[in-house]
């Protein structure tokens, strides 16, 4: 018998697998594969503060090993959030995690209070990787300043669990995570997908309808890792580890790595039953190498 | 209907032409219950650049053989590969997916392939038929061999057949067809499927006579189960979802697609 439970801060999570935001929409999509309930928890989709219709056609472009995604945020806004989605997540009995995401900082304060008065959405994972309307369109996450007011003003009206995912397109993702810290995240997840770029050699142009778009895959865990073990050693909170997570053994580097738990993304399309073969796999370790609780692996590398 | 990812084999694989080939493989499992116009997500094993699934229509359902039938054009490395797969090689397939085309008795209804677009059409001629409706088919391409499968449509109607350089049935595109020249066209309903431009055309002649358009598209998509939003395709209500909410789509819930707001069409997406 071994023990598959881990906390990220208030949560406790029945394993550590969960899914990363926009790779799993609200959890029905995958009930014809898998029983969502077995997971340790879901991300939704990203809410926004309005309506967002996203970005023109074409949207993704595969690469190798992976795929540039340019969605562009498209969801229906916190109104419809609250009326139509929410109700539907009432069904699942793990933790069910709300991606919010905006434009400004007001948007952001006004889906995370919001969120707040759901009881069913055990915590929220704050996306700075948005750009920033009001600095020119610069990504939140990319500069300390901003990252701090986002989840400061976040902070002041969120009670429960705020995870903060940090955008890997910056020089130092270690200052940005320690800010974030400071300015009240309760844990902090990442990679976000990294910025990137696919061409069309035969019509020479673009692929994606945005120029550039969002990497993501196992193309780009070994980046993921290295941020995942930098952060972890810095901070003191919580870490959540998202990057190509693939298989089982995947999870497992990112623990010893100093995650407490992991988000499968992109895996998911390939293979919608990844996230409970990746369990199974877990818990297969834990058995070969006679270690009883999961926690036991987290910053368990030995150097 | 339930999606299920399941373990294929092929049985036969017919090289129709220099760059499509027609796949029938059989299923592991008991098939699921698929409707036409649905379409397997496809995973190609063995390279790098073969990452995600690869979407393709199910042309046709053999139950007595518990096998599928796939139309692959080659066009890349995924679709090269898998046109290059021998007898008991395996495939790994999600299916079915999608809405399907609503299968209704409608009377007299005209079936459009352009291309590799003749793809959905026998499944959906072969219930048709069997639901009552009297089947016309028209098949559009460049020229002769690109017209594909025109003998396997036969059994279910009267084929028409247009071609651009002349070399097999009228010469020209399918709108110019003289099916589809008629001033009242007999038919109920059309089902289209092809490049964007030629079911665009179509679409304007159904409109103009008051037919219902159905039509299938194709857009990149990653999940093929709504879940990620890549493969939206711009409609009187938003965006919407070509690998859930499609690819069958009425003509008129497509913006840009009413006869009224186009000025010319393209032949090229």
């Amino acid at each position: 018998m071994v023990n598959l439970g881990v906390n990220i801060h208030k949560l406790n999570l029945k394993n550590p697998v969960l899914t990363a935001s926009g790779t799993f929409g609200y959890g029905e999509e995958f009930d014809d594969f898998i029983d969502v309930n077995a997971l340790g928890g879901i991300i939704v989709k990203a809410t926004t503060s309005k309506h967002r219709e996203g970005n023109p056609y074409p949207r993704m472009a595969e690469t190798p090993m992976g795929m540039l995604n340019a969605v562009g945020l498209q969801n229906k806004g916190i109104g419809y959030f609250v009326e139509n989605i929410y109700p539907k997540l009432l069904k699942y009995n793990n933790c069910i995690i709300a991606n919010v995401s905006d434009s400004t900082v007001e948007g952001y304060v006004e889906v995370a209070e919001k969120m707040n008065r759901l009881d069913h959405i055990s915590a929220i994972e704050l996306n700075i990787s948005c750009p920033n309307v009001k600095e020119g369109g610069m990504a939140f996450g990319t500069s300390c300043p901003s990252a701090t007011a986002v989840t400061r003003a976040v902070r002041e009206v969120y009670d429960k669990t705020l995870i903060v995912k940090l955008s890997p397109n910056v020089t130092n993702i270690v200052e940005i995570a320690l800010a974030v810290e400071s300015a009240g995240a309760d844990a902090v997840s990442l990679i976000n997908t990294l910025l990137g770029m696919a061409i069309d050699a035969e019509k020479r142009k673009p692929v994606l309808s945005t120029i550039t778009g969002g990497l993501s895959g196992p193309a780009i865990k070994p980046v993921a890792l290295r941020m995942v073990w930098q952060v972890a050693k810095a901070v003191k909170i919580p870490v959540i580890g998202i990057g190509g997570i693939t298989t089982a053994s995947d999870a497992i580097e990112f623990l010893l790595a100093g995650a407490s738990a992991i988000q499968v993304g992109t895996a998911n399309f390939v293979d919608p039953q990844a996230t409970v073969k990746i369990i199974a796999g877990i818990e297969d370790y834990l058995q070969r190498h006679r270690i009883s609780d999961v926690k036991q692996l987290i910053g368990g590398l030995t150097i | 209907m339930k999606k299920y990812i399941l373990n294929f084999k092929i049985l036969t694989n017919q090289a129709l032409n220099y760059n499509h080939n027609l796949l029938e493989l059989e299923c592991n499992e008991p098939l699921p219950v698929m409707v036409p116009g649905q379409f397997a997500e496809v995973r190609v094993d063995g390279s790098v650049n073969t990452y995600l699934r690869r979407p393709f229509s199910i042309h046709r359902v053999n139950p007595e053989r518990n096998s599928i039938h796939l139309l692959i054009k080659s066009v890349g490395e995924g679709s090269l590969t898998l046109a290059n797969l021998k007898a008991k090689a395996t495939v790994n397939i999600m299916l079915p997916l999608g809405n399907g085309f609503p299968i209704e008795e409608n009377g007299d209804v005209l079936l459009v392939g352009g291309g590799c677009g003749v793809a959905p059409l026998w499944f959906l001629a072969d219930q048709l038929k069997k639901k009552g409706n009297e089947i016309s088919m028209l098949i559009g391409g460049r020229s002769a061999k690109d017209i594909l499968l025109a003998d396997n449509y036969a059994e279910f109607g009267k084929v028409y057949i247009s071609t651009e350089d002349g070399s097999q049935g009228e010469p020209g595109m399918v709108t110019v067809h003289s099916i589809l020249k008629q001033d009242k066209l007999p038919f109920t309903a059309i089902y289209c499927c092809g490049p964007d431009g030629m079911m665009k055309a179509v679409s304007h002649i159904a409109e103009k006579q008051g037919i219902p358009c159905l039509v299938s598209l194709e857009n990149t998509m990653a999940c093929g189960i709504g879940a990620c939003l890549c493969c939206v395709v711009d409609t009187k209500q938003g965006n919407r979802c070509v690998c859930t909410d499609g690819p069958v789509f009425s003509s008129l819930e497509l913006k840009g697609w009413s006869a009224e707001t186009e000025v010319g069409c393209s032949l090229d997406k």
